[in-house]
């Protein structure tokens, strides 16, 4: 018979049944059923195998904080391992798996480490598999996760898409039970902007649990009363689906808005969840209670269970896992989860009480001062043993067993920004401390308030309290009569004798004898003891069990719980989704990528291109024949070198000085200086850090007696601009100048190479003498070209030939090239790429990001001499320490193979010709190198110490990455034309 | 966290980079006898205070201002947050 | 306007710009738009008020704020500095044009080309603007304006008509991934 456990009642649309299937069965459930819900019906209490041990496991609870019923939901790419299936909503053709077995759930291999689990106690990874340590990662590590670990993940790319969004309120209420539903209501009667979350698919927290009347409604009617009065509020914002997740200053606070799990897949393009970052002005927690167990021996069979979790399922969803139910109890809420089953027809075949003083009852069976010491069952409960006041024992069958310890308020949230819990007698939990923070207010049962009254009251009131700080004032709403009872509970944590395990973290496997272990060994604080035997980890944080582990702790120190005190908790709440977090950063998205102005022509020049920073940069451009990029490479060089090359050098950072100050302002952060450039002329500026070693290198051109445009390097451009407006705020606020970044307003081109003028003048308007005499090297100015467009010329040269920069706006920057190259033609003018940039600018033995590292200073660049000391420049002063003077510091050389035929590779290490290599007698090392086309040999530049006296010299090149050990001549840094005559031709 | 900026009102601090303490804007005189000593404390020595520290943050997604917060390092309260060219000013710094 | 051979792309790459209807969100491409930072020097506040009241019929918007003057836009973008908007095909060489009229009272500079802009309109932008930035967006009324963050850019918004007219302002070299960043969002609450 179908569905053989459902009850009456409940919420649940009988009219709308739902199929799926569990491991390839098909059954029938309800539209409001959860998957564990739907399978209890079903009578499907084995739903999963432990992590550690292989135990057969059924459901344990009812909520978000389920430690067992762990399933892999749907196929293929979507395949999503460890879901819960207590908060997975069914819909119809819903799939799902057990996990964690081989080859079946009912028959599983790996319970074979159940057998041996006397070897793999607490802490048994640090014990165990320590030697050989060779064996770690190949023989160990593999075997032990695939016997452990959870489910699989579909190791196909996510299909769904996932979303990011911010939202902004007056208060965050998290969690819409009682408290939540009655302080959304007065805040948002009051014009508050409001939002309530809910982590469930319905309104209304425990209240949907419960029987309890709210004066003479129902408490599902009131809940729909209230949310309907809720929803025709424009300043409420309802969230159902939503977990808050997460505490951060200030009152931010992360949430996942589950949009399209409930479906079979997602809507087109609809995402799949949301991760909401939300602004509150004030927050409440109202999220709860979460009940804990009882632990005896053998007390994780499917069927065991924890008592307010059957009391949902009876009410809310009307099923049982069984017709045949012992409750266990140290406090008056068990007792209300009996009536309530029995209520619904369900046998209470006893209600074991520890207590002496239990209250009787004349509808069930109250074994008074009694324990439950022992379950039998193999794939699900039979019966339990029951230890009675007198001492005698008895068998009771059934087939499932409710634990009532009491409750633990959700203070999760209240600890994410260091809050500590405090212990409270009066109900034997740990409540949220006193809060300083006004961020977060506390109400309901997550404060400790556990009476249906008393959590609609301080929910209301805590909402009128945190808006009065708001200056929005708000009234009591009139909240219907309810549920006041006291809590009455003993302090019993578990049940102490027996041989058998007692079991207390239910997903890692952790018993009371682990706990005893670790603490025998030394792991005495709760924070070591959680870490030595994993309670409290995994996708639970040990919601259900840290308490019972507390419990233990303290009795083997002679403790108090409250002394013993409780580890604390992290974000997130419960597991958020890679892809939530993610969003739409994902592929080519993964961040945001910059393109150059002619990064639609380079693609159809098919150039390959690079990433710089976030730029897409065309790296060489392959021409027809060439199958290896040296080929390239060294065609586009020797292009540039004999006749004239095109490189698109836009990346490199602008930033637009004017302003009647702004020549001394260079001054201050230039070590060189600025002053007495003439207008009409660029110069090379280095950029020093405070103290003293270079930052960044460039140029400035002056424009105007009182505009100067300078550039940085790409990789520092947002730094430099960053460093510059410290200079002009917080240095110099006095002086008059202003400073903007125009990086991406042009698109400047390099044009290099002996017929680069030639080139030029079929481009520059003929109004523009820009012949050597007229536009000599370091010339710049304002031009126009083509037949009048306004463009900025700039004769500066990075790889050492004749060369120019030419920027014109952005949007032309695409036509520009193309024009240069077709106007080129005669001359065989190239594009060449960031690769052939590099290998010229090393021939030319210009230092750039290998040798502006950080680690170096002006002397060792060779420009010791340009940090000026007539003027006061950032890093003038600490650059002047005799540490960073000294004459045996590194100085930047060059090198070259002393057989022609090796290679240089950077990051390679330099030795005396006749030093052992090794690193006392390291003499330095390679930054740059490349094949030079030009000198016929693997070529580098290099810190070399005393390099500067040591040209001539052969010394050894040495790379213990790859064992090679080369000779190589110590020269000048500059491969070509060391006088730079080709730059003033 | 968010920062009160004293023109744009409260913005994420994600806005903002961080560069570190205040005292960054008291750049010793480069002429000074100790002018060697005075940049080395300037620029390396730096008070650790377990409670309130005044400290440089860049609005740089936002208007490029930079700004002098006072944050308690304990609890991140921020209690004051002005133009850091403001704080300059007063501090006696100019051209 | 000078007759010059080169032909210019918009900030996705086109020859012309691109428009979007999602849902009823409208995405539009706006090239345009000619802008140039001004930035006043010390001490020619009043000097710059003056000479701009002609262009602009009153003052400079303060922090946060933007102020509409016929075609022309001018946006606080920082301290003493704003940017000042017009259509780029009435005013192709608009720094230059700023310049001429502010004189040495401000600095100006040419930042047509450093912008992708797009023009956004929708009967209820809200839901969409807030997935993209983190904006109280609700709250934002016809003239503000302030730079915020979009997919790690930063950009600038402009409201022109509460909830129902936006304009964003962003880094040109990445516009494509803007541009992938409001359609998806734009599809994702449409």
């Amino acid at each position: 018979m179908s569905q053989k456990n459902r009850l009456n009642g409940g919420q649940i649309d009988r009219n709308r049944p739902l199929s799926f299937s569990f491991d390839g069965k098909n059954y029938t459930g309800y539209v409001g059923d959860t998957l564990s819900s739907a399978l209890l019906a079903n009578n499907v209490r084995l739903m999963g195998r432990s992590f550690k041990y292989h135990r057969p496991r059924g459901v344990f609870s009812a909520g978000s904080e389920e430690p067992n019923a762990l399933v892999e939901l749907r196929s293929g790419a979507r395949r999503e391992p460890n879901t819960r299936a207590t908060v997975a909503e069914l819909y119809d053709g819903l799939e799902a798996q057990s996990q964690n077995r081989f080859p079946s759930l009912r028959f599983d291999a790996l319970a074979v480490s159940d057998v041996l689990s006397s070897f793999l106690s607490a802490g048994f990874y640090y014990k165990t598999f320590m030697w050989p340590a060779a064996f770690w990662e190949k023989v160990y590590e593999p075997a032990i996760r695939r016997a452990a670990g959870l489910g699989r993940l579909s190791g196909e790319e996510d299909p769904d898409v996932y979303d990011k969004g911010f939202l902004h309120c007056d208060l965050l209420i998290i969690g819409a039970g009682p408290s939540g539903l009655a302080a959304a209501l007065t805040a948002g009667r009051a014009g508050a902007e409001v939002i309530l979350a809910e982590e469930d698919f319905a309104f209304g927290g425990r209240l949907l649990a419960e029987r309890d009347l709210l004066a003479d409604l129902s408490a599902n009617d009131w809940v729909s009363d209230v949310v309907g009065e809720l929803s025709t509020l424009p300043n409420v914002r309802l969230m159902t689906r939503t977990t808050v997740f997460g505490q951060y200053d200030h009152g931010i606070f992360s949430a996942i808005e589950r949009i399209s799990d409930h479906l079979p897949e997602p809507p087109t393009h609809k995402p799949r969840q949301i991760l909401w970052r939300i602004y509150s002005k004030r927050a409440l927690l109202t999220a709860g209670a979460t009940e804990r167990p009882i632990a005896f021996e053998n007390n994780d069979r499917p069927g065991v269970m924890l008592a307010g979790a059957l009391r949902a399922y009876a009410n809310r969803w009307a099923v049982t896992p069984a017709k045949d139910v012992v409750i266990f109890t140290n406090n008056d809420d068990g007792h209300r989860t009996a009536r309530d089953l029995a209520a619904k027809g369900v046998n209470i075949a006893a209600l074991v009480d520890c207590r002496a003083d239990a209250p009787a009852s004349a509808e069930f069976e109250v074994l008074k001062g009694a324990e439950v010491i022992d379950s039998r069952g193999r794939l699900g409960l039979n019966s339990v043993k029951v230890r009675l006041q007198d001492g005698s024992e008895k068998e009771i069958t059934c087939g499932a067993f409710g634990g009532a310890g009491g409750w633990n308020p959700n203070v999760h949230l209240t600890c994410h920004k260091r809050g500590r819990p405090i212990w409270n007698d009066d109900i034997l939990a740990f409540v949220p401390a006193p809060i300083s923070d006004p961020a977060l207010r506390v109400a309901g049962a997550a404060a400790g308030i556990f009476s249906t009254h008393g959590a609609l009251q301080s929910g209301a009131e805590k909402a009128i309290q945190v808006l009065k700080e708001l200056d929005i004032s708000a009234r009591m709403p009139n909240l219907s009569k309810a549920e006041d009872a006291p809590v009455n509970i003993a302090p019993f944590w578990y049940v102490r004798g027996g041989k058998g395990r007692v079991w207390l973290d239910l997903q890692n496997d952790v018993t009371v004898k682990d706990i005893k272990l670790a603490h025998q060994e030394g792991f005495k604080s709760v924070e070591h003891v959680k870490r030595y035997t994993t309670l409290g980890m995994a996708t639970d944080q040990g919601k259900t069990a840290n308490l019972g582990a507390l419990a233990v702790l303290a009795d083997l120190g002679g403790k108090s719980i409250s002394d013993v005190g409780t580890t604390i908790f992290r974000p997130p709440y419960t597991p958020v989704s890679m892809g939530a977090i993610a969003g739409r950063s994902r592929g080519k998205n993964f961040r945001p990528y910059r393109l150059t102005p002619s990064h639609k022509w380079a693609e159809k020049q098919g150039a390959v291109f690079v990433e710089a920073g976030n730029w897409l940069r065309a790296q060489w451009f392959p021409i027809e024949g060439e199958t290896h990029w040296r080929q390239s490479v060294d065609r586009e060089v020797l292009a540039v070198r004999k006749s004239v090359g095109v490189c698109d050098v836009t990346t490199l950072g602008k930033i637009d000085v004017q302003g009647t100050d702004a020549a001394e302002f260079l001054n201050h952060v230039y070590c060189n200086g600025f002053a007495k450039l003439p207008v009409g002329k660029a110069r090379y500026g280095l950029m020093l850090r405070e103290d003293g070693l270079a930052m960044d290198d460039g140029t400035a051109a002056r424009l105007a007696e009182d505009h100067f445009v300078v550039t940085t390097t790409t990789a520092n451009a947002v730094s430099v601009f960053r460093h510059m407006e410290f200079c002009r705020q917080c240095l110099w606020p006095g002086l008059g100048v202003q400073l903007i970044s125009t990086t991406e307003a042009w698109a400047q081109f390099a044009v290099a190479g002996p017929n680069a003028r030639k080139l030029l003048q079929k481009i520059v308007d003929p109004a523009y003498d820009i012949s050597n005499e007229a536009f000599p090297y370091m010339a710049c100015g304002e031009v126009t070209i083509c037949g009048g467009l306004r463009a900025r010329l700039f004769r500066i040269s990075f790889s050492g030939e004749l060369a120019y920069e030419i920027a014109v706006p952005t949007r032309y920057g695409d036509a520009l090239v193309r024009r240069v190259i077709e106007a080129g033609r005669e001359f065989d003018a190239i594009p060449y790429g960031t690769e052939a940039l590099g290998v010229l600018r090393i021939e030319k033995g210009h230092a750039a990001g290998n040798e502006l590292n950080g680690q170096s200073t002006a002397a060792m660049l060779g420009m010791g001499r340009m940090v000026s000391q007539k003027k006061d420049s950032i890093g003038r002063v600490l650059a002047g320490r005799p540490h960073l003077i000294r004459e045996d510091d590194y100085r930047l050389v060059g090198l070259r193979p002393v057989n022609a035929e090796d290679t240089i590779l950077s990051g390679a290490h330099l030795m005396s010709i006749k030093d052992t290599a090794n690193a006392k007698n390291d003499q330095g090392w390679v930054t740059s190198a490349a094949y030079s086309p030009h000198v016929g040999s693997s070529i580098a530049l290099a810190f070399l110490k005393k390099g500067d006296a040591r040209h001539g010299e052969v010394i050894r090149i040495v790379s213990p990455l790859d064992n090679s050990d080369i000779e190589a001549t110590v020269t000048s840094p500059h491969f070509i034309d060391p006088e730079g005559e080709r730059l003033r031709v | 966290m968010i920062i009160n900026h004293p023109l744009l009102g409260p913005r994420d601090a994600q806005e903002f980079v961080y560069l570190g303490d205040a005292s960054l804007i008291d750049r010793p005189d480069v002429n000074a006898e100790t002018a060697l000593e005075d940049f080395h404390d300037y620029l390396y020595l730096r008070d650790n205070p377990a409670g309130s520290h005044k400290e440089l943050w860049f609005h740089e997604q936002g208007d490029r201002a930079w700004l002098v917060v006072t944050r308690d390092m304990t609890t991140h309260e921020i209690t004051d947050v002005e133009l850091a060219s403001d704080y300059a000013k007063r501090r006696g710094r100019d051209r | 306007m000078s007759e010059h051979l080169l032909t210019p792309l918009t900030a996705l790459g086109r020859d012309s710009p691109v428009t979007k209807t999602i849902g009823g969100i409208t995405i539009c491409e706006n090239p345009d738009l000619a802008i140039a930072s001004l930035t006043v020097r010390q001490g020619r506040d009043q000097q710059l008020q003056t000479v701009l009241t002609s262009i602009l019929g009153g003052s400079l918007s303060g922090p946060g704020r933007a102020i509409f003057s016929n075609s022309t836009t001018a946006i606080w973008t920082g301290v003493d500095q704003w940017f000042l908007m017009a259509p780029l095909s009435e005013h192709p060489d608009y720094a230059a044009e700023i310049k001429n009229i502010v004189k040495d009272s401000a600095s100006v500079t040419e930042q047509t080309d450093g912008w992708v802009i797009f023009d956004l309109k929708g009967d209820n932008l809200i839901p969409f603007l807030e997935r993209i930035c983190n904006l109280n967006s609700k709250t934002l009324v016809a003239g503000d304006a302030t730079r915020c963050l979009i997919e790690h850019l930063g950009c600038l918004i402009i409201c022109r008509e509460s909830g129902r007219n936006f304009t964003i302002v962003g880094p040109r070299s990445s516009a494509s991934s803007l541009h992938h960043t409001l359609v998806t969002a734009a599809l994702s609450v449409a």
